[in-house]
C-alpha cells in the first residue's frame, strides 16, 4: 500500500503503462521537465527520454493530429490538454478525425489515445480555467468518456484507458488532484473494469448521482443527510460513455429518489441524459421527478463568485429536500 | 488607399520544369531526371487511365450512381508524378481528390467510388496500400501525416510521410500547425500541395499574397514551385523531397502549380465564377498531351501503343462503371458496425433495439 495523491496517482499509472507497452508516449504543454502545470507528469521525461515523453508546440490541436498520426504508425499516445478550456482548439481534430476515422476506415484502423482534461473550478482560476466541457464529448459517438474521482480510480482508470483500444477522453477533477488515498498498485486484483459505475455509498432513500469531483461533494451531502436521518445512495458514474445504465437503474429502482450533480451547466448538461434514461426506465419506481443540480446556464464566473456557480453541500441539501417533499 | 499588394514578395516565382507544355525536354540546376522510354510510357498510361477513371466517375454521378465526385482533371501529372515517387515503405494522406495517387498505391478504383456513392465513408485499408483514407475536412491529414513521420522517427522506420492538401488548405490552422510541428521535430514528411488556383470560387489570391511555397521559409524549411502540369518534373522534385525526408533532412512544402479544369465537385458550377479564357489557357498547358507529344518526338512510341492505351482504359473504364453499379448497399445494421472495436454497451443496446424494431415490420 502507498498513499497517493489523485495526480501522483495519474502519475504512476501513467508511469506503469510506460514502463509495460514501449508504444505509449505522453504529449502535450509542459509536460516534460515541468512536469505539467499540475505535475502529473512529474518526472516521467526524466526516467523514459523525450521521444516518449514530448514537450509539444502550444496548439491543441496539433497534440491531437499529430497524436492520431503516431497512433496510425502504432504508437499509443497520451495527451494532455492543460487545461478543460483550451480543449477546443483540438475539438475538430477530436470529433472529425479521433472519433469517426476507426468507422471511416471500417475497422481497419484502431486509435488508441488517451485525451487526458484537467476539469472543473474550484481552484480560483481565471477565465477557460474551470470549465466542464464533457457534454461536447459525450455527444459524439466514437469517443469514451470517463471521470475519475479519486486516488485509486485516477490510478487503474489511467491504465485502463491507455490500455483501450478506442479513444477516449478522460477528465481528471483538478480540485481533487491533492487528494490521497492508499493506492495498492502491487495487484490488479482490486480494479474496476473502466466503463462501469460504483457505488460509493450505500443508501435507501434517494440516488445521488456524480462523476469527477462532485462525487466529494455528494458524500458529504450523503454524510449529513444521514445526521437528518436519510439514507442517500451515492453513485460515481466514472464512465459517461458508455453509461453503467444496469447498476444506476438498480440504485434508482431500490430508491425512488434521484439528485444528478454535475459542475456543467444544468441545460442540455449530462445529467438531462440521465434524467430522460432514468424516467424512461425506472418510471413506476419514481417517487418524485428527478432533479439536476449544476452550473447555471452562464459562462464559468470569475472566480470571486464561483461558489455560487458550483454545486456544494448546501444546494445539493436543497435539492434532495425538494425531492423528500413530493 | 491603395494597398500595395508585392509588399513582402520577393523576386519573381521559380518554376521547376522538365518537360515544357510543347513536349520538349528542358534542363534545371538542380533537377534532373533520367527515365527509359519504358518509364515515360507507363507514366503516360497512368495519366491516361486516371483521367479515365475520372471522367467514368463524373458520368456516373451524372445518372445518379454516385451522390457526387471530386474530379481531378487537370491534376493527373502532379498526382502521377509524386505518386510514382513513392516507395513501399512511404505513407500518403491524400485530401478527397487524389485519385491518381490511389491509382499509384494500388487501390482499387472502384473502393475510390465507395464514399461518393454513400456505400461507405472509406472502403480501402490505409495500412494495405501505406494510402491513408481521404480526408474531407479541409487539412486535417497535414497533422496526421506529421505525427505519422515522427512515428518513423521513433521506430527507426525506412520510409517518409507525404501529405496532399490544396491552395484552400493552405490557410487552415492544421495546416499551419503541421509547418510548425514538421520544423521542430525535423519530421520525415512532404507537403505536396496542389495549387489549383482555385479553393471552390475563390480564387488564390483570397487565400494569400505571396506564393504558397515561399511560406515554408518562414517555418524553417524549404519550399518550391514545380509545373504541376509536368509529370517529370513532379516525379523529380518529390523523389528528391521524399529522400531527404528519408536521410533525415526534414520536410519540404512542394507546390504543384496546376489548375482544376473541371468544377470543384459534380454539384459546383465554374461558370459563375471564372472566365473561359483562363480554361483555355490552361488547356494548353495539359498534362497528357505533352507526354504524348514528347513520345512522339522521341520517337518511344508509335500510333499502335497510343491506341492500345486508348483501348485499355476503355476497358477499365467499363469494368470500374460495371463493378460500381454492382456495389452492394450496406445493410442498416452496418450502422453499428465499428465504432468502436472493443464491445459497448450503449451501441450493443441501441443494435439489438433497432434490430427488434425491423423485425417488426418482417412478421
Amino acid at each position: 500500500m502507498t498513499v497517493l495523491s489523485l495526480s501522483k496517482a495519474l502519475n504512476e499509472g501513467m508511469r506503469k503503462a510506460m514502463e509495460d507497452d514501449p508504444k505509449v508516449l505522453i504529449m502535450g504543454e509542459d509536460v516534460g521537465k515541468l512536469g505539467g502545470v499540475f505535475r502529473v507528469t512529474d518526472g516521467l521525461q526524466k526516467d523514459f527520454g523525450d521521444d516518449r515523453v514530448i514537450d509539444t508546440p502550444l496548439a491543441e490541436s496539433g497534440i491531437i493530429g499529430t497524436a492520431i498520426g503516431l497512433a496510425l504508425r502504432g504508437f499509443r499516445p497520451v495527451c494532455e490538454i492543460q487545461f478543460d478550456g483550451f480543449v477546443f482548439p483540438a475539438a475538430d481534430q477530436i470529433i472529425t478525425q479521433l472519433a469517426k476515422m476507426p468507422m471511416r476506415s471500417l475497422g481497419a484502423i484502431k486509435l488508441p489515445i488517451v485525451v487526458r482534461i484537467p476539469c472543473g473550478g474550484g481552484i480560483g482560476a481565471v477565465e477557460h480555467h474551470s470549465e466542464s466541457p464533457e457534454s461536447y464529448f459525450t455527444h459524439t459517438a466514437g469517443l469514451r468518456v470517463v471521470a475519475c474521482s479519486n486516488p485509486l480510480d485516477a490510478y487503474s482508470m489511467i491504465q485502463q484507458a491507455i490500455s483501450s483500444d478506442d479513444p477516449v477522453i478522460f477528465f481528471e477533477p483538478k480540485r481533487r488532484y491533492w487528494e490521497k488515498a492508499e493506492v495498492d498498485t502491487g495487484t490488479t486484483d482490486w480494479w474496476t473494469p473502466f466503463d462501469q459505475a460504483s457505488v460509493v455509498r450505500q443508501g435507501t432513500d434517494l440516488t445521488l448521482v456524480a462523476y469527477g469531483p462532485m462525487v466529494k461533494t455528494c458524500l458529504e451531502v450523503a454524510a449529513a443527510a444521514a445526521e437528518e436521518g436519510r439514507s442517500l445512495e451515492v453513485i460515481d458514474l466514472r464512465s459517461l460513455n458508455p453509461l453503467d445504465t444496469p447498476r444506476l437503474m438498480d440504485s434508482v429502482r431500490r430508491t425512488g429518489r434521484v439528485v444528478i450533480v454535475h459542475e456543467a451547466p444544468v441545460y442540455s448538461g449530462f445529467g438531462a441524459e440521465l434524467a430522460a434514461r432514468i424516467t424512461e426506465q425506472c418510471f413506476y419506481h419514481l417517487e418524485a421527478p428527478v432533479l439536476r443540480v449544476g452550473g447555471f446556464s452562464t459562462p464559468y464566473p470569475p472566480s470571486k463568485l464561483e461558489e455560487h456557480y458550483l454545486p456544494d453541500l448546501d444546494r445539493v441539501l436543497d435539492a434532495v429536500d425538494r425531492a423528500y417533499a413530493y | 488607399m491603395t494597398v500595395d499588394a508585392s509588399r513582402g514578395a520577393e523576386a519573381p516565382p521559380e518554376l521547376v520544369q522538365l518537360l515544357t507544355p510543347e513536349g520538349e525536354r528542358v534542363e534545371h540546376p538542380d533537377y534532373d531526371i533520367d527515365l527509359t522510354p519504358e518509364e515515360v510510357r507507363s507514366l503516360y498510361r497512368d495519366l491516361v487511365l486516371v483521367r479515365r477513371i475520372d471522367l467514368g466517375a463524373v458520368a456516373l454521378q451524372r445518372q445518379g450512381e454516385l451522390g457526387i465526385w471530386a474530379s481531378l482533371l487537370g491534376q493527373e501529372a502532379a498526382q502521377i508524378g509524386s505518386g510514382r515517387a513513392l516507395t513501399d515503405s512511404d505513407m500518403a494522406f491524400p485530401t478527397y481528390r487524389e485519385h491518381g495517387v490511389a491509382w499509384c498505391r494500388d487501390v482499387d478504383p472502384v473502393k475510390l467510388l465507395g464514399l461518393f456513392r454513400g456505400v461507405n465513408h472509406g472502403g480501402w485499408d490505409p495500412v494495405e496500400h501505406n494510402f491513408h483514407l481521404y480526408t474531407i475536412v479541409i487539412g486535417s491529414q497535414t497533422l496526421h501525416a506529421v505525427g505519422y513521420a515522427m512515428g518513423i522517427q521513433r521506430d527507426g522506420g525506412e520510409g517518409a510521410a507525404i501529405v496532399y492538401f490544396g491552395d484552400g488548405a493552405s490557410s487552415q490552422g492544421d495546416v499551419n500547425e503541421s509547418f510548425v510541428w514538421a520544423s521542430v521535430f525535423n519530421a520525415p514528411v512532404v507537403f505536396f500541395c496542389q495549387n489549383n488556383q482555385w479553393a471552390i470560387s475563390e480564387p488564390i489570391e483570397k487565400q494569400s499574397r505571396i506564393p504558397l511555397y515561399r511560406r515554408a521559409s518562414g517555418f524553417g524549411f524549404p519550399g518550391l514551385r514545380v509545373d504541376g502540369n509536368d509529370v517529370f518534373a513532379c516525379l523529380a522534385v518529390t523523389r528528391k523531397a521524399l529522400a531527404d525526408a528519408r536521410s533525415g533532412q526534414g520536410p519540404t512544402l512542394i507546390e504543384a502549380f496546376t489548375y482544376r479544369m473541371g468544377a470543384h465537385t459534380t454539384t459546383d458550377d465554374p461558370t459563375r465564377y471564372r472566365v473561359a479564357s483562363e480554361l483555355e489557357a490552361w488547356k494548353l498547358k495539359d498534362p497528357i498531351e505533352r507526354v504524348k507529344a514528347y513520345l512522339f518526338k522521341q520517337e518511344m512510341a508509335d500510333q499502335e501503343f497510343f491506341d492500345a492505351i486508348d483501348a485499355e482504359a476503355e476497358q477499365l473504364g467499363a469494368d470500374v462503371r460495371r463493378r460500381c453499379l454492382e456495389m452492394p448497399d450496406p445493410q442498416p445494421l452496418d450502422i453499428f458496425d465499428h465504432v468502436y472495436r472493443e464491445p459497448h454497451a450503449l451501441i450493443d443496446e441501441e443494435r439489438a433495439q433497432f434490430a427488434a424494431y425491423l423485425e417488426g415490420f418482417e412478421a
